[in-house]
């Protein structure tokens, strides 16, 4: 069964330095306190939080882009721990990152087909025939056209701008995609549209996601296993079921009790509270 | 009669490429006491509509409409001068960037100040009371401290309690509320929805919610205005909306939330576009 398990934390801690001013002294904020979790190839963890919980620490972390201060992290048997190691291309091609705003996480500079080519320059020895093909390729796999290849950024929209930045991530078939608030910068619509390329992909590619969302009803829609960080630690962990059918955590509690209801049970109910 | 009534409103952007129709004949009415939720995705025109209103729109923008009263005074032959007792006293908005909306070089109480100076006739010390009441009712914690904090010392939930009470210094007879939550938490979105409309309900107020969240309008709004391109889709009292939206892009909005999916699709609004023809 250990082979089921692609991504595998292990009390994983990352510390900052704040540094001090003339008469203040130095002081240390741990952002993630002692993670641990598993999670099973081709299945999705949604990590569960509000701003400053830690878990874009945890999504720099697990995308190598910040290194930890101790713990081990290791994706598809390959222990990753870019302090003392650094980064190899191998550990590039396991796990890759899509952000939260898709205006500021592409180069204006840049064409659209040299974004989605630059992954496969920078880590293989690809000819570059073979490049453009496999963009283009991977623009139509997200549902854009060959045509967009020599395209610049600001001629889209935001969510054409997300399918670039998944296209981009998932150009090194990697077998870990980090999800960092993909949707929250999007309309409802387009939001359904990128869901459901997301859930595509994964069946297609058998991908394994790690999506962190402050939305319970998107995480409740896409989500396997749920962990809900409070403050660097993990206080809840489990199936989704489980999570939101009977939550343990007080945090937990109330991240449900202030998630809006777009019932009409709930609607009826306020207003009659209201008219009381 | 009716605290806002606005008929066929139109406004055009003059653009490199000809003039750009952002909306196209929309009827608002707002009743004091009343919480319209205007809703829609970005370039349905709802932020563009209340921009108008409050003649923040830049001059590249054309707008006419057949009626525009506020409390029986026509907002559109208003002369600058006038505007400017009406805005920001009789009715103010406020925005979704909460820390971008405040200047970040001035201390907050002093930014409260400005708004009191303009539009009432408190003075020196009567102003700070004033400031450090509305920061009470607002809900920031040690208000005689914080009066002398600037925007970066507070967190986007705080400096939105701020924006709040700076909207609220003139006892408004309109607050439009354009997103106030998008930038925030679920737990902080809760809290300064659930200010939003305790202040609405102390006051008696007429409220305004622009927003794209339908959560958001089942948890606020008395009536729901549901545009799109420009264009006004649907209008009903909540209740009936949820239940039996009427217009097709209403039922696709509602059919696109991940609560509501059934299947392992969500279907998307352009799935309803070819159906439903709009």
């Amino acid at each position: 069964m250990s082979d089921d398990v692609i991504l595998k934390v292990r009390d994983l801690y990352r510390t900052y330095d704040i540094s001090g001013g003339m008469f203040k002294k130095g002081s240390t904020l741990t952002a993630v306190k002692g993670v641990s979790f598993d999670v099973k190839r081709g299945s999705t963890l949604a990590v569960v939080g509000e701003s400053g919980c830690g878990k874009s620490t945890l999504a720099r972390m697990l995308t190598m882009i910040d290194a930890q201060s101790s713990g081990s992290i290791e994706i598809d048997g390959l222990l990753m721990d870019i302090a003392k190691t650094g980064i190899s291309k191998e550990m590039r091609q396991k796990v890759q990152i899509v952000f939260q705003n898709p205006y500021g996480s592409l180069n204006p500079r840049q064409k659209i087909g040299h974004v989605l080519e630059e992954p496969l320059l920078l880590n293989t020895d690809m000819p570059a025939a073979e490049r453009r093909d496999l963009a283009l390729q991977m623009l139509e796999k997200v549902g854009l056209q060959p045509e967009h290849y020599g395209r610049y950024p600001h001629m889209f929209s935001g969510g054409q701008r997300q399918r670039v930045a998944i296209a981009r991530a998932i150009m090194l078939q990697p077998k870990l995609l980090v999800l960092d608030e993909p949707v929250s910068a999007l309309d409802l619509s387009v939001q359904a549209q990128i869901l459901n390329l997301l859930a595509d992909l994964q069946d297609e590619m058998g991908l394994t996601y790690v999506f962190i969302s402050h939305d319970l009803s998107v995480v409740r829609y896409l989500a396997d296993k749920v962990m809900v960080m409070y403050f660097g630690e993990v206080v809840e962990y489990g199936t989704r079921d489980d999570v939101f059918d009977n939550p343990q955590h007080d945090y937990t509690k109330t991240l449900f009790a202030a998630t809006p209801r777009a019932d009409a049970e709930s609607i009826r109910k306020r207003l009659a509270a209201k008219a009381a | 009669m009716s605290l806002l009534e606005i008929r066929n409103l139109r406004i055009e952007f003059d653009t490199a490429k000809g003039p750009f129709r952002a909306l196209d004949g929309v009827d608002y009415t707002v009743d004091a006491g009343e919480v319209l939720a205007i809703v829609g995705e970005s370039g349905s025109g709802k932020s563009v509509a209340m921009l108008a209103t409050m003649g923040l729109l830049p001059d590249s923008a054309t707008i006419t409409a057949d009626k525009m009263d506020f409390e029986g005074t026509d907002l559109r032959t208003l002369s600058v001068r006038e505007r400017r007792r009406v805005i920001g006293k009789d009715i103010s908005m406020i925005f979704q960037e909460p820390i971008a909306s405040l200047n970040p070089c001035f201390t907050v109480g002093f930014q409260l100040g400005e708004t009191l100076k303009t539009h009432t006739r408190l003075r020196g010390r009567q102003i700070k009371d004033r400031a450090i009441e509305l920061l009470t009712s607002v809900g920031i914690p040690d208000p005689e401290g914080r009066i002398n904090a600037f925007p970066h010392q507070m967190s986007g939930g705080q400096c939105q309690r701020v924006m709040i009470a700076m909207a609220i210094a003139c006892a408004p007879k309109l607050l439009i509320a354009d997103e106030p939550t998008t930038a925030l938490d679920v737990t902080i979105q809760k809290q300064i929805l659930d200010l939003l409309v305790q202040l609405q309900q102390d006051s008696g107020m007429g409220l305004i919610m622009i927003t794209h969240d339908m959560g958001v309008v089942a948890e606020t709004a008395d009536r729901v205005i549901v545009q799109y391109k420009g264009r006004k889709m649907e209008e009903a009292d909540v209740l009936s909306l949820f239940e039996n939206p009427n217009s097709p892009y209403t039922q696709a909005l509602l059919s696109a939330l991940p609560e509501n999916a059934t299947g392992d699709r969500l279907p998307t609004v352009s799935d309803f576009a070819e159906a439903g023809g709009f």
